[in-house]
């Protein structure tokens, strides 16, 4: 195991090099908040109709999600990208290491370093200047933290599989287009998944997506009972395995087509 | 005498110059064409991918709208024109300024250098280099929304308020390419600056697909003045639908908007140049 | 009248220091280090139309920083540069067009086309006459034998082929000057003895003046007239070949084949450089000994098949030059 902790922490190291991208990054979801604050603000104002979650909640959802944006960009890793278009792909098959777990864990800390950069800045001035409320109980915080981690294990099963249907150039790549755009949607970073309609619910609850963010924040506010929790948190490790399941068995079958197809 | 048949030498190689360019941009666009039209398969599958992501966006305003019923005395119909004039502007801008969308990984494996070798402009070489068809899934999406919307809401057809549309969702286009521009060359200066680019590109979409007015004051102000996106499509709509100017703008003003778009590529490629300057300095 | 002019040119660059470790790693989110380098502390030379130079150097020793300021890519910090008449990098256009640069390791050529468009497209960018560029395209296919490859696209060809598409490329629009920067690396013998042939002939016969930056010293013993040597940003040694060798070194080899594998060579004047099986190699100095009174001592005293004389090989001219600079 000892080297795939090894390349963790070199991946996560380079990726803590990118200040300036943090920085800009930090303000980016300060932006893309305020924004959103805006919008649903109006919206609030518009109507008198009861909603499934009330401003102030929203206030919170939306601020936890640019503090956990990164979970939810969705782009295959892009030096195996490289790899696999310059073919140097071969030198990672002859390695000693299992292809997928490697991958598995350059996902996971691309998807955790820029996170733990941010998202400290982020939550301070969310928490003092705009609205984010606290947990709703401390057994709310420390369940929030680890369906928070489940929901990074889940994300880095997730891009693995799509950086893994990149063996297959041409149809990895529109895969990978496609999945990007329906994941940001459905994940609850653009419109909180309780706002959509309610014969949708069902739908959005057996997807997978929702363990990106939705089901850490619900947790958070108490909106997802403490004794659902444990329920939901194994909805997102489910997915999880499934996701990891399907991604060594479809690196199992593009491996064997690489080695047949040359360069 | 001398002087002016002078000036009209100059006159005729400016227009030559510019014309040799767009001859030149055409050429690079048949030659990318070319290239991409070898993944006809892929080709169909991106274009539906971007259709249905982008159609799923204006399904989240629809069930926003069904929820709330009405945004701020806007009706779906008008936040759609909205929606789908800021949609048809970018995926303009994104089909004629991908080269800047991809220009980071450029500079990082050095073939900025080849660029500088070449006795042209370097801003046309790389806008000219990626043209993409890819965009047709947003376009489509965004051609249906705005004619649905033209098709619910009355508006007052002249030949001025059709032009107005027009020229809008062109300027628009041109912002989105001036944005691109910028965000092409931040990378002058830092190797990771995807981010704060989608700042303004996507999330200037994001933004622009609402009317500017539920936004605070300090925010309208930004978005009228220094990155004009309500010029693209909040002015010229206000025209359109008969809605009135807000105060302390000319009622004329929808009828400037285009110009402040296309002003502000003009800036953005200024800037460009002066990112070329530095990296002439500083080597890659 | 020079063509290139180079006088003390100075560019310095700074680099970001990464201090090691996680610890490190996080400090380094907060505050940063930065260190200069020299690439070029100095550097001064000129060129005349029609010579063959090779630069060499060390990696990081300041070639290709050297060859972007001539290419007008870089700006130096101080210093002046002249080529063809101007400054390179304030009048990028103009001189662009008149310079040709070819880069070993990247290609200029469009990746998922015919090798013919995108000599097409370069035809339009660089706005050659369309008969001129007829004319000079099939000169170039028919020295370089293209023919067969104009239709296959780029990514297809293999680097041998890509390298003869690339030098055609670079002088579609008939430069006076050509950079060449490791055009032979990772090249088949063949396809080497190919590229050597044709820079010979076009530096000849048509005159074309070229800097060639390469590792590669049998390009340089092949080509090369005049050689200027860079290490640590400073020239180290500008001159012919035999200038070179003369300035490092005055002694020659003698290499000699034994009769017996178990013999040896004893002889106060010679150091024995290396030994395999039959084979000796000596060095001695012609100016303490002269080689004639050595090899026929040598003869006589030892059984002997076979021996030659010969300078050191370049390579170990070269390695000496630098470690004169270190030392």
């Amino acid at each position: 195991m000892k080297p795939y902790w090894v390349v963790f922490g070199a991946r996560f190291r380079a990726l803590l090099q990118y200040r300036a991208a943090a920085l800009a990054g930090v303000g980016t979801q300060l932006f893309w908040g305020v924004v959103r604050m805006m919008i649903f603000a109006a919206f609030y104002r518009s109507s008198t109709a009861p909603q499934p979650m009330t401003y102030p909640e929203v206030v919170t959802y939306i601020w936890l999600g640019q503090a956990m944006l990164l979970l939810v960009i969705f782009r295959a890793d892009p030096d195996v990208k490289t790899m696999i278009d310059t073919g140097s792909v071969a030198y990672e098959l002859a390695r000693p290491l299992d292809l997928y777990t490697l991958w598995f864990f350059r996902a996971l800390a691309s998807r955790t370093a820029p996170v733990v950069l941010r998202i400290v800045p982020v939550l301070l001035f969310a928490g003092l200047l705009l609205g984010l409320q606290p947990p709703d109980s401390p057994l709310c915080a420390l369940l929030w933290v680890v369906s928070t981690a489940a929901a990074a294990f889940l994300s880095a099963a997730l891009s693995t599989l799509l950086t893994v249907s990149l063996l297959w150039t041409l149809a990895g790549e529109g895969i990978n287009r496609m999945m990007f755009g329906l994941i940001w949607f459905l994940s609850g970073i653009v419109i909180p998944l309780p706002l959509f309609p309610d014969w949708l619910q069902p739908v959005l609850n057996f997807l997978p997506f929702r363990g990106l963010l939705d089901t850490p924040f619900r947790i958070y506010m108490n909106h997802i009972p403490t004794d659902r929790a444990l329920l939901a948190i194994g909805h997102q490790l489910a997915w999880t395995v499934v996701f990891v399941i399907l991604g060594r068995a479809i690196l199992g079958v593009g491996k064997r087509r690489l080695v047949v197809q040359g360069g | 005498m001398a002087a002016a048949g002078k000036r009209n030498r100059v006159q005729i190689r400016g227009a030559g110059v510019l014309a040799d360019g767009f001859f030149l941009y055409g050429r690079y666009v048949r030659t990318s064409l070319k290239a991409q039209m070898q993944y006809r398969a892929s080709f169909l599958m991106l274009t539906m991918g971007t259709f249905i992501t982008t159609a799923a966006e204006f399904l989240g305003i629809w069930a926003l709208f069904d929820r709330f019923s009405q945004l701020q005395g806007w009706s779906l119909p008008e936040v759609a024109l909205l929606y789908g004039m800021a949609h048809i502007s970018f995926s303009l801008s994104e089909a004629l300024g991908r080269g800047f969308d991809v220009f980071p990984g450029m500079v990082k494996n050095g073939d900025f250098d080849r660029v500088l070798l070449r006795p042209r402009n370097t801003a046309l070489q790389i806008a000219a280099k990626e043209v993409d068809l890819l965009r047709l899934g947003r376009l489509t999406q965004g051609v249906l929304v705005v004619g649905w919307a033209l098709w619910t809401v009355k508006v007052d057809w002249t030949f001025p308020h059709v032009l107005l549309l027009i020229v809008s969702v062109l300027s628009g286009a041109c912002l989105f390419i001036g944005l691109f521009v910028l965000q092409a060359t931040l990378s002058f200066w830092t190797i990771e600056s995807l981010e704060i680019a989608n700042t303004l590109t996507y999330g200037g979409v994001e933004t622009a697909q609402f009317p500017l007015e539920i936004y605070h004051h300090w925010f309208r102000r930004f978005f009228t003045f220094i990155v004009p996106l309500a010029c693209l499509n909040y002015f010229p709509s206000l025209t359109l639908l008969g809605r009135p100017v807000p105060d302390g703008f000319p009622s004329y003003f929808p009828w400037m908007a285009p110009g402040i778009c296309l002003a502000f590529l003009l800036l953005a490629l200024g800037v460009w140049q002066f990112g070329v300057r530095h990296y002439h300095s500083t080597g890659s | 009248m020079p063509q290139i002019v180079v006088e003390n040119l100075v560019k310095k660059f700074r680099v970001a220091e990464r201090a090691p470790g996680m610890w490190g790693a996080l400090r380094g989110v907060v505050r940063r280090r930065y260190r200069d380098v020299y690439a070029l502390g100095g550097v001064s030379f000129s060129l005349e139309p029609g010579e063959l130079v090779g630069y060499i150097g060390p990696n990081g020793a300041g070639k290709s920083t050297t060859v972007k300021i001539l290419a007008g890519i870089l700006v130096p910090d101080s210093g002046r540069c002249e080529v063809l008449g101007r400054v390179p990098w304030k009048q990028r256009v103009e001189h662009v067009r008149r310079i040709g640069v070819v880069f070993g390791q990247r290609t200029q050529l469009w990746w998922d086309l015919p090798a013919i468009e995108s000599f097409e497209l370069l035809r339009d960018v660089y706005r050659v006459d369309r008969s001129r560029y007829r004319e000079k395209l099939d000169e170039l296919v028919a020295l370089l034998n293209l023919q067969p490859l104009l239709d296959v696209p780029v990514r297809q060809l293999s680097l041998g082929q890509r390298m003869r598409c690339d030098l055609t490329a670079s002088l579609l629009h008939s430069p006076p000057l050509l950079f060449l920067d490791e055009p032979t690396i990772g090249l088949d013998a063949v396809t080497k003895l190919a590229v050597r042939d044709f820079v010979k002939k076009l530096n000849r016969e048509r005159g074309v003046t070229v800097i060639l930056t390469t590792h590669d010293m049998d390009d340089i013993e092949a080509l090369c007239d005049r050689v200027v040597v860079i290490g640590e940003g400073k020239i180290l040694c500008d001159g012919t070949l035999e200038e070179l060798r003369t300035r490092v070194t005055t002694e020659r080899w003698l290499t000699v084949d034994l009769l017996d594998e178990n013999g040896s060579i004893e002889d106060p004047d010679v150091d024995v450089v290396s030994r395999e099986g039959h084979r000796v190699r000596l060095r001695f100095d012609p100016e303490r000994v002269s080689t004639a009174d050595l090899v026929a001592r040598i003869a006589a005293n030892h059984p002997i098949h076979d021996l030659f004389v010969e300078n050191p090989p370049i390579e170990e001219i070269i390695a000496r030059l630098y470690g004169e600079r270190d030392s």
